[in-house]
């Protein structure tokens, strides 16, 4: 049968499914909304690349840009080996007509972002990642790829083999419009449904459907999770709406104000260090604000037209004439499905690929403009090994029991009392977390904080939906989302309550040192929540 | 602040946010009302293209839309509703793949300037809200009509240099396409990303004469039949 099903349509998925298709497999791809309306429509700021050696800039300088930021740990061959494939992969996107802005030499042209030597990032305007994006769906549509919209992935199904090691050999699925459970079979299985920020809720300027599901699923499929407590914070978030104002903002010369009008950090630092110095004006009890008043409004409505427009509707406010309220907000989560350097996990036949997985390349803090690279670079090569190990799947599953038993958990949730109203807990999580998991954290309160998690997670079966329809129910994929959320929490917090020094985005204020010694090494997490470090 | 809501019924909701975003209401009343009003949503920021609806008989982006005293917000038009605001964009989308809309063939090394990239450059910023669909009164009688989102990327492909067979995708367009448009600009009017699909059926009409086509239309009054003589009723 030799099928490949993808889950996720984001960049890294459709870049996976267009490989796994080019290596000879029949692919499906299963999304919970439709393709171009993933995430990654919304990176704006661009990806990176060395497109020459001629100018200031080198694939050296990339590589060491990526290890620096990830404060010693990420993987030294994987890094290498993305920063090495960076220009084939602008090259390829050019070559499928991705409409990249281009300079005066008729060459792709390219700007700096925090953290790079050089003007490094390909972008194309102020889209991106919509760009990218369509033009893969595009791609997708030419190769006549199987795209199931509007199904939301319930689990990884799994078997054992002769060994007694872990295989995957399908999916459950929740047809949101019909609200039917379905089972598809498959011989290799590519998770690529994007990260976790959505945890922090209200506090993060993730899309709305960024709630980890596919990390949590392939958790409970008994797959190995990696360095969940490094989770990024963009400094500069609208304060009422977590909407990303983008780091060109600073990069053309924005300063950050607190309250009585004072500049207080150096606003071309790392996004850490500029977030940590934000949050302690904010414990001072200050608010923080934007000032790109002085760019005057021609520039602004010229260079930073999505900026404005989006500072006009959630703040109500001329950017040119008044000063943007920001706050830091979860961005990026650096951890996700472990995965080696073919983009496989520990469970035969499941890959991952994009924010959902870990191929250690960001470390402890991720590199503007790396994550769309990751996307291409990795998606290639989770498309390809998939494609192989389908060709050689020789495994036999029963699937026939599957759907009856995923209809029944369905059925039971639809029994939950609803007493307690999720979506209120959901935003007091998110709260909780931005508090005590946030850009500082401490022992006591991440304890006080897991017992919290324990509680809503035992308090689950008096929560569930109120809405009982069958037919397109968002209460009841939502709340299957928040107990994603849930799960990931408790994973996230004894990550982070177990790794005692500071590292990139992983602040303790009781251990404020770094600790190569004990720490230099990825954490890993299980089913059961065991943790362990691994180099 | 009162809202109503085209379901089933029509059906009043009441908060008391102020100045808020069509999207922001819906959540606050989905979260604290009734969860289970239906409608979709991703993005919050007017990129991803998930959340059009019609207000008081206009397609907007919920997330871009201020709501006002007594809005009527009901689904898009022209689209099988599912639940709610919640439409089924599946149709829309499948023209796309029969208008054939992307480049033939991967080529490397195509030497594009700073002026043609402009070309593209608003084409391609369509997010696919389908609000054009929405308002295109062709499209509602016609639903083989191809359609303003995937005549506009079919523009932007064939704009392109680096698009090596152009006459294929000029061929693809010309039943249920170009000719079919009113050129009523509906379209153009609704558009949150100020792309004019009118326009770029115009300019695909043009290029179609480049290639030997003419309006079907313009043919069948001026000869009173079709180019091979046979009569056009
Ligand atoms: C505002 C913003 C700006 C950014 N700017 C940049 C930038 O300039 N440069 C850069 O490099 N990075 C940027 N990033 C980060 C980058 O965009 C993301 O890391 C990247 O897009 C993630 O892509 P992905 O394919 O892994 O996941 P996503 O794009 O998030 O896609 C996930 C997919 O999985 C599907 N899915 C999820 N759960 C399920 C489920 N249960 N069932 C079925 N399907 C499911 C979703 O429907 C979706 O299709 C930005 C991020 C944000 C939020
Ligand atoms: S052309 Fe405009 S209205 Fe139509 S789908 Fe694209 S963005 Fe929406
Ligand atoms: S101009 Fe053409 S495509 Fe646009 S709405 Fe009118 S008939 Fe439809
Ligand atoms: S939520 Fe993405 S366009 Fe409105």
């Amino acid at each position: 049968m030799n099928r490949v099903i993808v889950i996720g349509a984001g960049g890294a998925g459709l870049v996976a499914a267009l490989s796994a298709h080019e290596n000879g497999a029949k692919v499906t791809v299963i999304t919970k909304e439709y393709p171009t309306r993933s995430q990654t429509s919304m990176a704006q700021g661009g990806i990176n690349a060395v497109l020459s050696d001629e100018g200031s800039d080198s694939v050296e300088t990339h590589i060491q840009n990526t290890l620096k930021s990830a404060n010693g740990l990420s993987d030294e061959k994987a890094v290498t080996f993305m920063c090495k494939e960076a220009p084939n992969a602008i090259k390829w996107l050019d070559s499928i007509g991705v409409p990249f802005s281009r300079n005066s030499e008729s060459k792709i042209a390219q700007r700096k972002l925090g953290g790079a030597y050089a003007p490094r990032a390909c972008y194309a305007q102020d889209y991106t990642g919509l760009k990218i994006l369509h033009t893969l769906y595009d791609r997708c549509l030419e190769a006549g790829i199987e795209i199931l919209n509007e199904r939301y992935l319930l689990e990884f199904i799994t078997n054992k083999d002769n060994n007694s090691k872990n295989f995957v050999c399908g999916v459950s699925v929740l047809n949101k419009r019909s609200g039917e459970v379905e089972v598809y079979e498959a011989n290799s299985v590519i998770a690529a449904t994007g990260g976790y920020s959505r945890v922090y809720h209200d506090y993060s300027t993730n899309s709305l459907s960024t709630t980890g599901d596919g990390v949590a699923s392939a958790n409970r499929a008994g797959a190995k999770l990696s360095d969940m407590e490094f989770i990024q914070f963009h400094p500069t978030a609208l304060k009422n709406s977590s909407i990303l104002i983008s780091e060109s903002a600073r990069g053309a010369g924005g300063y950050l104000l607190n309250s009585k009008g004072e500049r207080f950090v150096n606003e071309l630092l790392p996004r850490d260090e500029v977030a940590r110095a934000i949050y302690d004006e904010m414990a001072k009890g200050h608010d923080i604000f934007l000032d790109i008043r002085h760019l005057g409004a021609e520039f602004i409505e010229n260079e930073l037209p999505q900026e404005a427009k989006l500072a006009k509707l959630y703040e109500n406010i001329d950017p040119s004439v008044e000063l943007i309220p920001i706050k830091p907000a979860a961005h990026y989560t650096m951890g996700g499905i472990e995965v080696d350097e073919y983009s496989s996990t520990s469970i035969s036949g499941l890959f991952a690929v994009g924010e959902c997985a870990n191929h250690r390349v960001h470390g402890a803090n991720r590199l503007g403009g790396n994550s769309l690279l990751e996307l291409v670079v990795f998606g290639k090569q989770a498309g390809k090994s998939a494609a192989i190990y389908a060709d050689s799947f020789d495994k036999r599953a029963d699937l026939s029991g599957q759907k009856k038993s995923f209809e029944d958990k369905i059925t039971k949730i639809k029994e939950f009392s609803s007493e307690i109203n999720f979506y209120e807990k959901q935003r007091e999580l998110g709260e909780l977390f931005y508090k005590n998991l946030g850009i500082k954290r401490e022992k006591t309160a991440m304890r006080t904080l897991l017992n919290e998690v324990k509680e809503m997670k035992a308090a689950l079966p008096k929560m569930g939906v109120s809405d009982k329809t069958k037919e397109y129910n968002t209460n009841l994929i939502e709340f299957l989302e928040f107990k994603n959320i849930l799960e990931l929490s408790e994973l996230i917090l004894i990550s982070a309550i177990s790794r005692q020094e500071s590292r990139g985005a992983h602040f303790r204020v009781d251990f404020p040192l770094l600790d190569n010694k004990k720490f230099q090494a990825h954490t890993i997490i299980d089913r059961d929540g065991a943790v362990s470090y691994e180099d | 602040m009162k809202i109503n809501i085209k379901r089933e019924n029509i059906v009043c909701y009441e908060t008391n946010l102020e100045n808020r975003t069509l999207l922001e209401v819906l959540n606050e009343i989905k979260t604290t009302q009734d969860a289970s009003l239906a409608y979709s949503s991703g993005c919050r920021s007017g990129v991803c293209g998930s959340c059009g609806v019609r207000v008081n008989g206009k397609e907007v982006l919920a997330c871009s839309y201020h709501v006002q005293e007594g809005d009527f917000a009901e689904p898009l038009n022209n689209a099988s509703v599912i639940r709610d605001l919640v439409v089924d964009m599946d149709r829309a989308y499948s023209f796309n793949a029969k208008a054939k809309a992307w480049q033939s063939s991967i080529v490397d090394d195509v030497l594009l300037s700073h002026e043609d990239e402009k070309l593209g450059e608003v084409q391609s910023s369509c997010i696919l809200c389908g609000s054009c669909y929405s308002a295109c009164p062709v499209y509602a009688i016609n639903g083989d009509f191809l359609g303003p989102f995937s005549l506009t990327r079919v523009w932007r492909y064939v704009s392109d240099k680096r698009e090596q067979n152009k006459k294929e995708k000029i061929d693809n367009i010309q039943t249920n396409g170009i000719w079919d448009c009113t050129l009523c600009n509906a379209c153009t009017l609704v558009c949150p990303q100020g792309i004019s699909s009118k326009a770029d059926i115009e300019k695909l009409r043009a290029r179609s004469a480049l290639f030997g086509y003419m309006d079907p239309n313009f043919a069948s009054f001026g000869f009173g039949g079709g180019f091979d003589g046979s009569p056009v009723f």
